[in-house]
């Protein structure tokens, strides 16, 4: 971890819905992503993957509410930002030019009767209104090929564009004015697996290519461990644990994480008899006390129910960090 | 973790197990809409959904269909449940062939093949309790018994047979009270209510969170166990069909091309579409092969696998199957073969059997093929 922070999340809390209603979708997240490296999200559906990275785009509509922390930007050059504390005017001209968003079913978020020229030139429109008009074709263009897709297909509209290329115009969408970070909200999730591992590797080289930092949320932790540097598992609005995904692969230090690596039957070695984990995941309405995961966990003790972990290195001066009481200095 | 015994039910071999349901030559067609510039046109076009399939749906035994979405999969679950109307074929329950699709004869197949689908949360009507659901699949079957006692009984034996203990807690919730898997063991529950011989299981788990899919397919293949059902488990997952299944079969576009027993057809695929399929699926362990970790040595298989996904890698409509109104003639896969050969292009390659029950429907494995493959570790 040499590198920089690019952002800096700090004490996020988000809730839906206000007063004592409020459900708590994402608490006291802490997450660094540093700069040129990929930075995986996982967790399972209500965990509040999503709401995290609408939060921290302030995509966030109501009922949803950041109620507190703060999320800091460094950009390359000139002072950190609080991305919390811009007015409407600057937050348009900060997102998609420093944070860009590719969505859950991005295939469908194209509008189907627009060209794919006039959806990838609007962008620039948006952002450079100074940019001669033959300047944002030739732009539109190079994105596409940069995503592997020829140059003739500008003129396609959506429907005559099979599944993965729409969702490839997506991520040159996403491209487009060369961001600092993409956040990649399950971006594959809807795609087989072919079409996955093509256009999971042509991100692996654009980033390479193009040094931008990416967010990338999913369920499938396999596929995080293949692709991200760093993983950062969440269940119940909570991190319960943040390390290298090869350190993530070899030892699991929280009992989620481990439940939901042996969650996924291998291809290859030898084959066993795996369990899951028993129990379903928490209601956010009505949350465990405590650890959120103690009612599910194979190896919870004395202060599990009572008294909710932080999130700390399992052993001082660690690189990774986990919020266990199992792995807590008493 | 204990390593299972590997088969599972070692005693019998699959192929001498009963074979409960059997399809041949299957083949589906659906007519594409009528629109203006086809409207008088004689022969409309059709999709070809569904192509020659043979199956054989064996007791106790887990068959799996896997492919990608489009490739068919779910329309063979469908006409299995004989929700479709055949285009070509014959189904065949113990022998008998079938083809009835309403009346009694119709509810009398229903009895013997049930169904589970892949949304948990459309396929329970939400205004409705789980005691609603349950009852009204024993009696429509006519195993609610004669007293009221009765059909409790049979109630609680239902749920008490996905799991869902105490049954009272679940009976009179309302189908949004439970969760995914809840909801999911419910409707396993519902079919395992007409005590059928067979279950045909369309991505039961794929909706379903991470953590709780393998409590699913463990209950499943438990009630494989007990009750010797036959199961059909479609699913686009090649590792989970690894796990679950102890046949696969690998469909595209519409035809089967591989199968065999399940370990054999993942760890040494013998079809270029199978050795992609199963090169582009996530695996963490290839991470610690790159790693330098021991992970086993490489084999021929595995070099196969490599190269069929490095040979896909840059090529801008490799990831995407063919158009299935006009399938490509000869294989459907030699658009996106690495290996294709003239032959492919024009001749439709047959079934080639190989050592240890597996078979691939490619010409690389044909009597006069020039290079034919040698699969390593295979059983003379």
């Amino acid at each position: 971890m040499t590198t920089p922070a690019v952002l800096d999340i700090r004490g996020l809390n988000v809730d839906y819905g206000l007063g004592s209603k409020a459900v708590h979708a994402v608490r006291d997240v802490n997450l660094t992503l540093h700069r040129g490296e990929v930075l995986g999200l996982a967790g399972e559906s209500g965990s509040g993957k999503s709401t995290l990275a609408y939060a921290v785009t302030r995509l966030l509509s109501p009922p949803g509410v950041i109620t507190g922390g703060e999320v800091i930007y460094h950009p390359r050059k000139g002072e950190p930002i609080d991305i919390l504390d811009l007015g409407s005017e600057q937050l348009r001209a900060f997102r998609w030019q420093e944070i860009s968003l590719v969505f859950q079913g991005a295939m469908n978020s194209l509008n189907p009767v627009h060209t794919v020229r006039s959806q990838l030139t609007d962008v620039l429109k948006a952002h450079r209104a100074d940019m001669p008009r033959a300047a944002r074709d030739a732009r539109a263009a190079e994105l596409l090929s940069l995503v592997g897709i020829s140059r003739d297909r500008l003129g396609s509209y959506p429907h005559q564009l099979s599944g993965g290329m729409r969702q490839r115009v997506m991520i040159a969408m996403a491209l487009a004015l060369d961001p600092d970070i993409v956040i990649l909200d399950e971006p594959t999730t809807a795609l087989d697996v072919v079409m996955q591992r093509q256009i999971l590797r042509q991100l692996t080289r654009l980033r390479a290519q193009l040094d931008f930092s990416v967010v990338f949320i999913t369920h499938d932790i396999s596929l995080l461990i293949e692709f991200s540097d760093r993983i950062a598992i969440m269940y119940g609005g909570r991190i319960v644990e943040e390390a290298g995904s090869k350190e993530i692969y070899e030892t699991s230090n929280h009992p989620y994480s481990h439940g939901l690596l042996h969650s996924f039957p291998a291809l290859h070695g030898p084959r066993r008899e795996l369990t899951g984990i028993p129990g379903s995941p928490p209601d956010l309405t009505a949350m465990p006390s405590g650890c959120a995961f103690h009612p599910r966990c194979p190896r919870k003790f004395e202060p599990c129910d009572q008294r909710v972990p932080v999130l700390a290195p399992p052993t001082p001066g660690s690189d990774r960090s986990v919020a266990c009481w199992l792995h807590a200095e008493h | 973790m204990p390593e299972i015994p590997d088969p599972p039910t070692a005693e019998v071999p699959v192929s001498d197990r009963e074979i409960v349901l059997e399809a041949k030559d299957l083949s589906k067609h659906f007519a594409v809409r009528r629109n203006l510039r086809n409207l008088a046109d004689r022969n409309r076009p059709v999709v070809h959904a569904v192509d020659d399939v043979n199956l054989k749906l064996r007791r106790g035994t887990v068959t799996a269909v896997v492919g990608e979405s489009g490739s068919g999969k779910s329309t063979i679950a469908r006409l299995l449940a004989q929700l479709y109307p055949l285009t070509g074929g014959q189904l065949l329950l113990q022998g008998k062939p079938v083809r009835a699709a309403r009346g009694r004869a119709f509810r009398a197949y229903c009895r013997q093949v049930q169904m589970i689908f892949q949304d948990p949360f459309g396929s329970l009507n939400p205004t409705h309790t789980i005691r609603y659901h349950l009852t009204r699949a024993l009696k429509i079957h006519k195993r609610a018994g004669n007293t009221a006692a009765d059909l409790e009984q049979a109630l609680k034996e239902l749920l008490g047979r996905v799991h869902l203990t105490p049954p009272e807690r679940y009976l009179d919730s309302f189908p949004h009270e439970l969760s995914g898997g809840q909801r999911q063991r419910v409707a396993i529950a519902r079919a395992m209510a007409a005590d059928p011989q067979v279950l045909l299981a369309d991505e039961p788990v794929s909706m379903l969170d991470v953590s709780i899919r393998l409590g699913i397919l463990n209950l499943l293949r438990d009630l494989k166990e007990r009750l010797n059902l036959a199961i059909l488990y479609i699913t686009h997952d090649i590792a989970s069909a690894r796990y679950f299944a102890d046949e696969t079969l690998v469909m595209y576009a519409g035809r089967m091309v591989e199968g065999g027993d399940s370990e054999t057809v993942t760890q040494r695929p013998a079809h270029p579409y199978t050795q992609l399929l199963i090169g582009s699926a996530p695996d963490p362990d290839r991470v610690a092969v790159e790693a330098g970790a021991p992970a086993g040595e490489p084999t021929e298989a595995a070099d196969a696998v490599a190269e069929a996904v490095v040979a896909t890698e840059d090529d801008d409509r490799a990831g995407e199957p063919p158009s299935l109104i006009n399938p490509p003639s000869g294989c459907r896969f030699h658009p996106r073969c690495p290996k294709a050969m003239e032959r492919c292009r024009t001749e439709l390659p047959p079934r080639f059997d190989l050592p240890g029950g597996q078979w691939a429907a490619c010409w690389l494995y044909a009597e006069d093929a020039e290079e034919r493959p040698v699969l390593k570790g295979a059983p003379a």
